[in-house]
């Protein structure tokens, strides 16, 4: 499961020049602002859009090279492609637009997949209906289930939830994140929404006028002080994994890092279950000594290992918690009172409320 | 039928219809390979090719009779080796008339095909596309149903006008009953006659009716071409 990608185009004052190549499974997030060149990266690797210069090898087979004139086509280059409008046959009923790709797939999955996949996306009862008499969120789930159909060996998701409502959104979210773990596919996520990336994704590509700023581990990325830098201002905040531990008595489920536990509000989940966490940087608290009695229930020993303060009124603080990444925000006075330098142990505070565990999107 | 209309005007009425019929869907296979041509790809050329079919918009009816008369009249070039070879000939019989009319309607039916098929979302044909789907999968099975309420727009717009061609057919294949004597050129004839105004009347607002008729089925057409776009 791999995939790399080298291209190089101008259109007039834009110039696309991208490299970057994914040799893990898993999501692979495309992230930056609107005109990064991202939905064109998606198109040369589908094949719909022509580079002038490049490369792209998916799964060990070159789809398009530059230097040999090496060409293929969409239709050959079994890519599923998920459209941000969806893009279902008006003239066809929702079973026949599931069954497009699978019918004129050269390594056809059984029937039985079908109904796995129809099932796995919610979409038993909308079988007979015409795309017309969808909802946005259906359709989605349909687009979803056709691509995944057609057998690809890459899935490619042009921000599929960029065309729908916050509350669309957070119906479609659970059926990307059950796919990401049932089908053993990897795929490749056009995402300008931060938080749909740092729920979905394992690694992020971030791409700046056309250009790739960063990649590397969600975990490691939307952690970094210098993240801002790459990627416009986005909030900054670490996304965590975690295992849900032993249950307590208390009303407080604790959950387990690299690095420590973390309280937070009762959940209702089974231990082992993993769960992805945010925290945001300016709910982390800094302290040199232990605070003995305290409301919040997150106290933890961490290591400064960098600081930023390029702004005259803030400071961003990155912060190393066994082997997790953390980052606070703190105003520049604060900053100057505790002296903070690489090296210098901190106590970390954190108030279980402020810790993300839906994933809701409330930035964007 | 026959208690309104005299064995001569429903002769008249049924040729009309005939001719038209076989002159539209005879010239729709090349009418939608030449709107796909003008829609769908890029060739040097292609602005003359436009204009060539759009020609008979704006020549003469009469030219145009007279231009076909010169290449199919039966003494020599392609009419001579038609009627040699093939014993074909369209000179002074019914399928001249559709000839001509196919002709003078082609552009009708070329520019509602292509604004159909323009009209037909390119981004589907991509989705179908990547989804494995060949040059003539996509054609049968997404753009042709697509364009479909406009092409049959296309084809009733150009029947109504074909219904209403004179001057090629008189010219190309002269003015004779049951044969080429079509609605209009039995108006003409009429007229010819002295008294009869009355008659040309008759077959004038016979002539309106049809064309109220097809008018309102193309309107028809293109809205739901419309609505489906």
């Amino acid at each position: 499961m791999s995939i790399e990608v080298s291209l190089a185009h101008s259109f007039g004052a834009f110039a696309l020049d991208a490299r970057f190549s994914i040799l893990q499974p898993g999501v692979t997030a495309l992230f930056g602002p609107s005109g990064a060149g991202k939905t064109s990266i998606i198109n040369a690797i589908a094949g719909t859009f022509r580079p002038e210069q490049g490369r792209i090898v998916i799964n060990g087979r070159t789809v398009f090279d530059s230097a040999r004139s090496l060409w293929l086509s969409p239709r050959e280059r079994r890519t599923g492609y998920v459209f941000q409008d969806a893009r279902l046959f008006p003239h066809m009923s929702v079973h026949d637009n599931l069954l497009f790709g699978w019918r004129r797939a050269r390594n056809r999955t059984e029937v039985g997949e079908i109904e796995r996949i129809v099932a796995l996306l919610g979409i038993e009862h909308l079988q007979e209906r015409m795309p017309r008499a969808l909802s946005g969120g259906e359709k989605s789930r349909v687009a979803l289930g056709r691509a995944l159909l057609s057998s690809p060996d890459i899935l490619l998701l042009d921000e599929p939830l960029a065309a729908l409502d916050a509350a669309r959104r957070q119906e479609i979210l659970p059926y990307l994140e059950k796919l990401r773990d049932e089908a053993r596919l990897p795929m490749l996520y056009v995402s300008h929404a931060l938080d749909e990336v740092a729920r979905l994704a394992h690694h992020i590509v971030i791409l700046k006028d056309g250009r790739v700023a960063r990649q590397g581990s969600v975990f490691d990325v939307l952690s970094d002080i210098e993240l801002p830098a790459f990627a416009g201002s986005p909030p900054l905040g670490a996304v965590i994994e975690t295992k849900i531990g032993a249950r307590r008595g208390d009303r407080l489920t604790a959950l387990d890092f690299d690095g420590g536990t973390l309280l937070v509000q009762e959940l209702n989940r089974p231990q082992g279950t993993a769960l992805r966490v945010r925290i945001r940087a300016e709910e982390i608290m800094l302290a040199l000594e232990e605070p003995r009695t305290i409301s919040a229930n997150n106290v933890l020993l961490m290591n400064v290992q960098g600081v930023r303060h390029d702004s005259t009124t803030h400071a961003d603080v990155q912060l190393l918690c066994g082997k997790t990444r953390l980052v606070a925000s703190i105003t520049r006075a604060s900053l100057e009172r505790l002296k903070l330098v690489p090296g210098k142990p901190v106590f970390a505070i954190i108030k279980s409320v402020t810790v993300d565990t839906q994933m809701t999107p409330q930035f964007d | 039928m026959s208690e309104i209309l005299t064995p001569a005007e429903s002769e008249a009425l049924f040729l009309s219809l005939r001719v038209s019929a076989v002159a539209v869907f005879a010239a729709l296979p090349f009418a939608f390979a030449a709107a796909l041509l003008l829609a769908r790809t890029q060739f040097f050329g292609k602005t003359l090719v436009d204009g060539l079919i759009h020609v008979p918009l704006v020549l003469p009816p009469v030219a145009i009779g007279f231009l076909l008369l010169t290449i199919f009249g039966t003494r020599a070039g392609l009419g001579a080796w038609l009627l040699a070879h093939f014993g074909i000939r369209f000179v002074f019989s019914w399928t001249g008339a559709a000839l001509a009319s196919a002709i003078i309607t082609f552009p009708f039916q070329v520019r509602a095909i292509r604004l159909a098929l323009e009209g037909a979302d390119k981004g589907l044909n991509e989705a179908a596309e990547t989804l494995g789907a060949g040059w003539w999968d996509r054609l049968v099975n997404i753009t042709l149903p697509l364009a479909f309420p406009g092409i049959v727009a296309g084809v009733i717009t150009a029947f109504a006008a074909s219904l209403g061609e004179f001057g090629a057919i008189i010219t190309f294949v002269a003015n004779i009953p049951g044969q080429t004597r079509t609605l209009p050129l039995a108006i003409y004839t009429a007229l010819q006659a002295p008294g009869g105004e009355a008659e040309a009347a008759r077959l004038s607002v016979l002539a309106i009716l049809l064309a109220l008729i097809f008018m309102t089925l193309a309107e028809m057409a293109s809205r739901r071409a419309r609505q489906t776009a």
